[in-house]
């Protein structure tokens, strides 16, 4: 572990407030991420989860309250969107390489990691939606970082690789030692492989260990009680291999019931 | 070679250093308008230049700075799109200039001049200037190269990163204004944006990093000025719209040209 004898969080919010315009996006949000934990916003759309996330970067400043980052904290930070435009002629290589400074192995390295050394010499704004993905992680991943700040990393991912580039993501944990902090609408992977989610709608509704955060009220009130009562039970499904019992028939679909 | 022809060869094309590389950054964050925007603020400036007693070029600098704070402010609060607001703190602005201008009894201003720019007028002085805005912005842009590219990628993480986004921004607002306010000279305020835009739009065709496709956008502008000063010698046409013309000619040739391909294997 590279974070050596730092204890306490990596980034702390306490207490956020954001105002963008006449609305309340943000109010009296907490949030932490401590190294190797891996913490997931979700929330509906316009809840307010990329607005925190730029207010954790420092992108925003927030209105009411503070943000706190460990010194020396490196974030590798991968956004929602990234706006190609052919009028710009950049590799991948070159987007990776722009104001850094590192050695043609460890780029092999880490391209090889996400899963994207092919594309290393295509134009960016050739590349698919999922391979930009995977680029934005490697770029993320280039600045040896300490906090993974990673807005929908899976959006637009073919589902076969979302639970690919899920899994790789969370040994990203464990290789670095990094704290992870995951913006996510995908439910139904994220909460397998999450110590802590966090529910936000402008405020933080719930916050716990995902099996505990299914069954809260606030939560079902937010996602509608179907979608919880299938995140609570989804999990055993996952431990069937272990399991002596005859196994239930999973309750609902992965796939089929997005 | 007349003197004058010749000072306005050097001259055009040494302009065309700075526009080339500021263009292309112009075309890859799509705010051609803005620099548009900002052209039209020229009269307003030669307007405070003659009140203040101060050179115009450095009027014209204040005032495109004034612009770009007045965007800032407003664009939080009014309800209307950054291109709504833009075409009407452009027209504000001109108007607000010619009106501006003509309470100004003593003062008898060559608009046409300032319209449409009289290259062939340029003085050994307008050279010194050239020379220090293109020096400068050179520099400028070298030395911030990177941190450019990289909030013309993404600022959101340019940020991240941790590069100051506000201050790089900042400094290209400052250099296309410098740009402007030296352009203008040339080919007028109505047709300076055409020399910034035009020749790194066509450079596009013909680049295949981003370094390259300022080398080229500066090659096309200076070509442009050489052939359209010719043209204008020798039928007499318009300097400053003859150079926008070759310009213009070069983007629609590179329009059928193939695209360039990044691969390399």
């Amino acid at each position: 572990m590279n974070i050596g004898a730092h204890r306490g969080p990596l980034i702390r919010a306490r207490q956020v407030s954001v105002r963008l315009g006449q609305r309340n996006v943000l109010e009296e949000v907490d949030l932490e991420v401590h190294a190797g934990e891996i913490v997931t916003l979700v929330g509906l759309n316009g809840a307010g989860k990329s607005t925190l996330v730029r207010t954790l970067l420092g992108i925003i400043q927030p209105d009411v309250g503070t943000v706190e980052r460990m010194p020396d904290l490196r974030i590798g930070y991968s956004p929602q969107r990234l706006r190609r435009d052919p009028i710009l002629p950049i590799t991948v290589r070159r987007f990776l390489t722009i104001g850094a400074r590192f050695g043609e192995e460890r780029l092999a390295a880490v391209l090889e990691e996400v899963g994207a050394s092919t594309i290393l010499n295509h134009p960016m704004a050739e590349i698919s939606g999922g391979e930009l993905h995977r680029v934005l992680l490697a770029k993320a991943l280039l600045r040896k970082p300490n906090l993974l700040v990673l807005d929908e990393p899976l959006a637009g991912v073919d589902i076969a690789s979302q639970s690919e580039l899920y899994s790789l993501i969370s040994k990203f944990r464990e290789r670095y030692g990094c704290g992870i902090l995951l913006v996510s609408h995908d439910l139904h992977l994220v909460m397998t492989g999450t110590d802590r989610v966090v529910c936000l709608n402008r405020h933080v509704c719930c916050s716990g260990p995902p099996r505990t955060i299914a069954r809260d009220p606030a939560f079902s009130m937010l996602f509608g009680p179907h979608v919880s009562e299938w995140l609570a039970v989804y999990p055993h499904s996952h431990d069937h291999r272990h399991d002596t019992m005859e196994d239930p028939a999973p309750p609902i679909g992965r796939e089929h019931s997005r | 070679m007349e003197d004058f022809f010749l000072r306005a060869l050097i001259g055009g094309m040494g302009i065309t250093l700075a526009t080339g590389p500021i263009g292309c950054f112009v075309v890859w964050l799509r705010v051609a308008y803005f620099g548009t925007a900002l052209a039209h603020t020229v009269l307003l400036g030669v307007a405070l230049g003659y009140l203040l007693r101060i050179e115009p070029v450095v009027a014209v600098l204040i005032t495109c700075f004034l612009f770009a704070g007045c965007l800032a402010l407003l664009e939080r609060r009014a309800p209307v799109s950054l291109d709504t607001l833009l075409g009407v703190l452009a027209h504000l602005s001109l108007a607000g200039g010619l009106v501006a201008l003509a309470f100004m009894e003593n003062v008898r201003v060559d608009l046409i001049g300032y319209l449409f720019g009289d290259i062939l007028s340029i003085g050994i002085v307008d050279l010194w200037l050239i020379a220090g805005t293109v020096a400068i912005t050179l520099a400028a842009i070298s030395w911030q190269w990177q941190n450019l590219l990289a909030i013309t990628i993404d600022s959101d993480l340019a940020a991240a990163e941790g590069i100051p986004v506000e201050r790089v921004r900042l400094l290209l607002i400052f250099l296309l204004a410098a740009v402007i306010a030296i352009g203008m000279k040339m080919v007028g305020m109505l047709l300076v944006v055409a020399l910034v835009i035009i020749p790194a739009a066509a450079a596009r065709r013909f680049s295949s990093t981003p370094e390259t496709m300022g080398m080229v956008a500066i090659a096309i502008g200076a070509v442009s000025v050489g052939l359209g000063l010719m043209s204008s010698l020798t039928w007499n046409l318009p300097a400053g719209p003859a150079i926008v013309l070759v310009a213009s000619l070069f983007f629609l040739a590179g329009l059928s040209a193939p695209v360039r391909r990044v691969f390399r294997s």
